[in-house]
């Protein structure tokens, strides 16, 4: 179930040396620089786990590190993500059964053990936001520490294989993939940017003057890092909704299907129905489509397609019916899906009895909506807001995305569900403004700020980013509400 | 939103050449489509969007701010594709009436890319089948202005506003 012809993709550079990780105590073929999940579903395995009250089979859910739904146990060691954990050769991976305990023999690592690293401007995320936030600031005379808990930079860029909307000196035209690329090099580059990847942020303190982060590295070695600023563009996750057996393996977030495919050229499976006909339901429909995977449909609960029209239109041509006004009731199978049940809904949105369809298909992609990744802000202390038009929780910030707390700045998906474009535009916003904050920056590079406020206003200038800005209005800080 | 004031093309994911007419101005008649190659974008929803414009040799795409729709002046157009490839929205077409055919310039980002000469089976905007047609130019991704292989495919003049997309059948 790999990927080997793509029309985008080519999956021979990407593959590794060819390894052998064990599952269940079975040999599985692996290929270095792939994480587990996506090896094991390349072998046809899907569950991973079992739920810790009713035993339930779960699967993948969003593969990139959020959501716990994958957790396996790792050479003894429980509650590992194997969405994000790259194999090893040799490794033994074991089906987690709900809470499992540390084995007696594991050793924590110590407090004082920690090595420490200083910067002046600490960036947690290294997707479209953070990347632009480091090279920026880099560029403004910052020392720059990135840190990513992927084993890649370009956080979900890295999947998209579409090309981008806006102008073309914002990238428009040209792929995520290629997007992802270029700030990766450009990134890498600069003397001036310490890169951590494999390194999950866990906690935010003030320490003095400075930002203290703690962070974990590949699961077991504890980290300090220390700036002046830091800016936290930890993107978002996927959204779940309730209907029954939602935890079936098999029902994936639509991310998850694009890390699968795109990433890594794993087959999600054959036969798909997509719930959301947003951008994301629909580009994803299409990225399918170029995979050679079957889209059965894609179901919309709102009476018209909320994503791009254009994205729409690229799929309807190509045979995908979007059924607006239509919801999924149920998944059907045993260990993993089998059926998708769905029916129109009535202006009250409730099902009309005698409409319901049955699609067989083998996976349910869930493309609706994502939600800000605020919780180390939360934590930090930051003051939140919940606001719909921006996805949920949000953090209080001011127009340079400084937040609350005096040299925490926020940015992309973490300050709002947008868009890679306005990611990027917001990325340079903050890394300025926290180098500038950590006194390291001339005060000339506040123009390169205003142009990026600029930029941000006329691409939110449409029907799309006025519902955005409604949302931005409610949460920036001495806003007019 | 009441559901009158939602467009037609939103509810169902495609538009007709009727209801595009509403939005990007009257699309070109026949002595114009008989002239040369024209484009025409099929993108009627303000996004933030300005490939097109920008790429045009001869200013022929009209955008006041990106988040305008184009309207292309059709007797400007020269034909030369360029929209057609770097559209990311894959959203525009081209179209020129030959005697009895039409030629009809598109994208096409799937595997096998069908070589010059080959038949293939058109498509409408909802994925019917409603013809075969002969491929009479190919531009592959690497040739590409846009990284987006396109083709232009020879159908029935009936078909012209019709023929969206291609299948390539091979036994």
């Amino acid at each position: 179930m790999r990927l080997n012809e793509h029309p985008i993709l080519d999956f021979s550079l990407r593959r590794g040396r060819e390894v052998t990780i064990y599952f269940e105590g079975k040999p599985v073929k692996a290929h270095e620089g792939e994480t587990i999940s996506m090896a094991l579903h390349a072998a046809g395995i899907r569950v991973l786990s079992h739920s810790s009250e009713k035993h339930r089979p779960r699967g993948l859910f969003c593969a990139i590190g959020k959501c716990s739904s994958c957790l396996v146990k790792v050479n003894g060691i429980p509650n590992v993500r194997s969405c994000i954990t790259l194999v090893e050769d040799g490794m033994r991976v074991e089906m987690q059964k709900g809470k499992e305990e540390l084995p007696k023999t594991a050793k924590p690592p110590e407090w004082k053990d920690a090595p420490k690293f200083e910067g002046d401007v600490v960036i947690i995320g290294g997707g479209p936001a953070g990347l632009m936030a480091a090279i920026n600031a880099a560029d403004a005379g910052a020392r720059v520490i990135l840190i990513d808990e992927q084993p890649m930079l370009g956080g979900q860029l890295v999947k998209q294989t579409h090309k981008f909307f806006g102008k073309r000196e914002q990238f428009a035209g040209v792929r995520g993939i290629k997007i992802a690329e270029i700030l990766e090099e450009e990134a890498r580059k600069r003397e001036n940017i310490q890169i951590f990847l494999e390194t999950s942020a866990v906690g935010v303190f003030q320490e003095g003057d400075e930002k203290l982060v703690i962070a974990v590295r590949k699961n077991r070695e504890l980290l300090e890092f220390r700036g002046k600023s830091l800016v936290v563009a930890t993107g978002a996750m996927e959204k779940m909704i309730p209907f029954e057996n939602n935890d079936l393996p098999g029902i994936y977030g639509a991310g998850a299907i694009q890390t699968l495919m795109n990433t890594y050229g794993v087959k999600p499976g054959d036969r798909v129905l997509i719930v959301g006909a947003g951008n994301v339901g629909l580009i994803l429909a299409y990225q399918l489509i170029q995979a050679g995977v079957e889209v059965k449909a894609i179901v919309e609960a709102m009476p018209k397609v909320g994503g791009y029209f254009v994205h729409a239109a690229k799929v309807r041509r190509l045979g995908v019916p979007i059924l607006t006004r239509h919801t999924i009731l149920r998944a059907e199978g045993r260990e993993r899906v089998e059926r998708a049940v769905v029916a129109q809904l009535d202006e009250n949105w409730r099902p009309i009895p005698g409409t319901e369809r049955v699609f067989d298909v083998d996976v349910i992609a869930l493309a609706v909506g994502l939600r800000p990744s605020v919780e180390l802000l939360h934590q930090a202390g930051c003051q939140l807001l919940y606001i719909r038009e921006l996805g949920g929780h949000v953090v209080r910030r001011d127009e340079r995305l400084e937040t609350t707390i005096s040299g925490i700045f926020v940015a992309g998906d973490t300050a709002g569900i947008e868009e890679a474009t306005t990611a990027m535009l917001e990325g340079k916003v903050a890394g300025i403004a926290a180098a500038l904050k950590a006194g390291v920056a001339s005060p000339d590079w506040l123009k390169e700020i205003e142009k990026a406020q600029r930029d941000l206003e006329e691409f939110r200038s449409g029907p799309f980013g006025r519902h955005v800005l409604e949302g931005i209005k409610k949460v920036m800080i001495g806003g007019s509400e | 939103m009441m559901a009158a004031e939602i467009p037609r093309y939103l509810r169902y994911g495609y538009i007709t050449p009727e209801e595009l007419e509403k939005y990007i101005g009257e699309l070109p008649g026949e002595e114009r489509l008989r002239k040369r190659s024209v484009a025409i974008p099929e993108c009627p929803q303000e996004i933030p969007c300005t490939p097109c414009k920008e790429i045009c040799p001869v200013d022929a795409v009209s955008m006041p701010t990106p988040n305008d729709l184009p309207v292309v002046d059709y007797d400007k157009c020269v034909g030369c594709s360029l929209c057609v490839q770097i559209c990311p929205g894959l959203a525009f077409f081209m179209m020129h009436y030959v005697g009895d055919r039409a030629r009809i310039t598109l994208p096409h980002e799937l595997l096998p890319l069908p070589e010059k000469g080959e038949e293939v089976v058109l498509l409408n905007r909802v994925g019917e089948e409603v013809g075969r047609g002969r491929v009479i130019l190919v531009i592959p991704r690497e040739k590409s202005k846009g990284d987006t292989p396109i083709l232009t495919v020879e159908v029935p003049i009936e078909l012209a506003w019709d023929v969206r997309a291609v299948r390539v059948v091979r036994e």
